[in-house]
């Protein structure tokens, strides 16, 4: 671990050298392509998951999602990458980033709709009968009761996909992408464990760093009458978190996420 | 290694019958690598998970190393066992130390939530009924668990499948070995047989797995089935 310290505290490795990019290059590239499958996924799977919750249909599309999970990743990646990568020409990443994003952005797409279609299918009757009671379109009961309740669960899809993500990405560098996952499998190569472990602390650092991120995000955006946090003393935090039916445990606390 | 075949590269059935002792080893150590740390993941988050259901200040410090645990991604993991266990960086150990790591992580909470659940008034009348505490636990509150645990274990089981295949990519001899295979006789060109071997039998594997504890969770609870014609 001493040596890993020296490795990450050497300015030499956090300097663009000719050829190999320093540590802030990598960890750069690495969020670049992490951030964009986990967009890319959210873009499909969150308006997917806000359908299939508010009609409570299509939860045969999540079980087909879910069923992604089994699949290996790495053979996934393997396989893409050996199916596609011939098929596109140029410089550049191309033939690397094409299968990784795919990949990346299958890995993505369950925890997202999953907790998504949970959350807004799983608020509880009452409170959607005296949404429409009140007047509400079905769009207002969704944007403006629904997502609000299930925010918590969606932004805690998002976080588990997000470290999923990353975590896989440094997988993406043995078959020749940049990203952090480079000092891991260059080190690996050239027997350097001092860069090896110096590349699996940045992963680890900047896996925490995002989660905190997007955990301060949760904090500020869900409502305290969803996350229950009252001042002390105040009739509503006796009851506990309004309108949000407790999701079933097992589904929630398996979500929290897997590592990858 | 492509000698197999006369003319082109060899598919998927030659590939499967040149190399089936190698394939067979890496899926054996490929199960006991997915498996034996839940086992063991399973065996120490029993006891943490009743503290934290027993004592309330267990419980928010476990969800927080859970979490923090969870967010280190397992290729970072394995290489970084090494040097904590003082083993050697290909050492089977490490794999499963880590993955055992995940799964307590992940089961700790898991066991604390469900027997957390146990309703109150049946606690109550198995306290009336003249149970001990800790007949009570082993009788009533777990069994009552079952069904919660062994869809944390599912989760578990499935993720460390695909997990075992990673530290394939540091030279641990399981199913990853076919991707990392496939890659290099790919340098020329397409050779998918390998890959393709090892996506199969990673997904096989992770269903059978899957099953066994469907199949567990059944045997163990069998008053769900019963109750359920009512």
């Amino acid at each position: 671990m001493s040596n890993a310290f020296t490795w990450l505290t050497d300015p030499a490795n956090w300097h663009d050298q000719l050829g190999t990019p320093g540590i802030p290059a990598q960890v750069v590239a690495h969020l670049e392509y992490s951030l964009g499958a986990v967009a890319i996924a959210t873009a499909v799977a969150l308006p997917l998951g806000l359908l299939i919750g508010h009609t409570r249909r299509g939860a045969s599309i999540v079980t087909v999602a879910n069923g992604l999970r089994a699949l290996p990743t790495f053979g996934l990646l393997i396989l893409l990458y050996v199916v596609i990568s011939p098929h596109i020409g140029g410089r550049g990443d191309g033939p690397y980033l094409v299968p990784t994003e795919i990949v990346l952005v299958l890995m993505a797409i369950p925890p997202v709709l999953g907790n998504t279609s949970a959350g807004v299918g799983n608020v509880s009757p009452a409170v959607r009968d005296a949404s429409l009671g009140i007047g509400m379109t079905g769009r207002e009961v969704l944007l403006r009761v629904e997502v609000p309740i299930a925010l918590p669960l969606i932004i805690s899809g998002v976080r588990s996909a997000v470290l999923q993500v990353v975590a896989t990405a440094t997988v993406a560098a043995y078959v020749g992408l940049g990203g952090i996952g480079r000092y891991l499998y260059d080190g690996l190569a050239a027997r350097d464990f001092s860069q090896m472990t110096g590349g699996a602390v940045l992963v680890a650092v900047l896996a925490l760093a995002l989660d905190t991120l997007l955990a301060a995000v949760q904090r500020w955006t869900v409502s305290p009458g969803v996350s229950g946090r009252f001042k002390a003393g105040t009739a509503q935090a006796a009851l506990g978190p309004a309108g949000a039916a407790r999701p079933g445990a097992p589904e929630a606390a398996a979500e929290e996420g897997v590592p990858a | 290694m492509n000698a197999a075949a006369g003319g082109g590269p060899p598919g998927v059935v030659e590939y499967v019958t040149s190399h089936h002792a190698e394939i067979l080893s890496w899926l054996w150590s490929h199960t006991w690598l997915s498996v034996v740390p839940v086992l063991i993941g399973l065996v120490v988050s029993l006891p943490l998970g009743y503290l934290a259901a027993r004592h309330r200040w267990v419980y928010p410090p476990l969800v927080t190393v859970g979490g923090l645990l969870y967010t280190i991604p397992s290729l970072a993991l394995f290489v970084v066992m090494p040097s904590i266990l003082g083993t050697r960086i290909l050492d089977p150990v490490n794999v499963v130390v880590a993955l055992s790591v995940y799964t307590v992580a992940l089961l700790a909470r898991v066991v604390a939530d469900a027997l957390g659940a146990v309703p109150e008034d049946v606690a109550q009348a198995a306290t009336a009924m003249g149970y001990t505490s800790p007949q009570r636990l082993l009788k009533v509150d777990l069994p009552l668990a079952v069904p919660v645990i062994t869809a944390g274990l599912r989760v578990a089981v499935v993720a460390n499948v695909s997990l075992v295949a990673i530290a394939g990519t540091i030279g641990v001899p399981e199913l990853g070995q076919l991707f990392t295979n496939g890659f290099q006789l790919s340098s020329d060109g397409p050779y998918y047989p390998p890959i393709v071997v090892g996506v199969v039998l990673c997904v096989a594997l992770a269903l059978v797995l899957d099953l066994v504890v469907v199949v567990v969770d059944r045997a163990l609870t069998p008053w769900l089935r019963k109750g359920a014609r009512t």
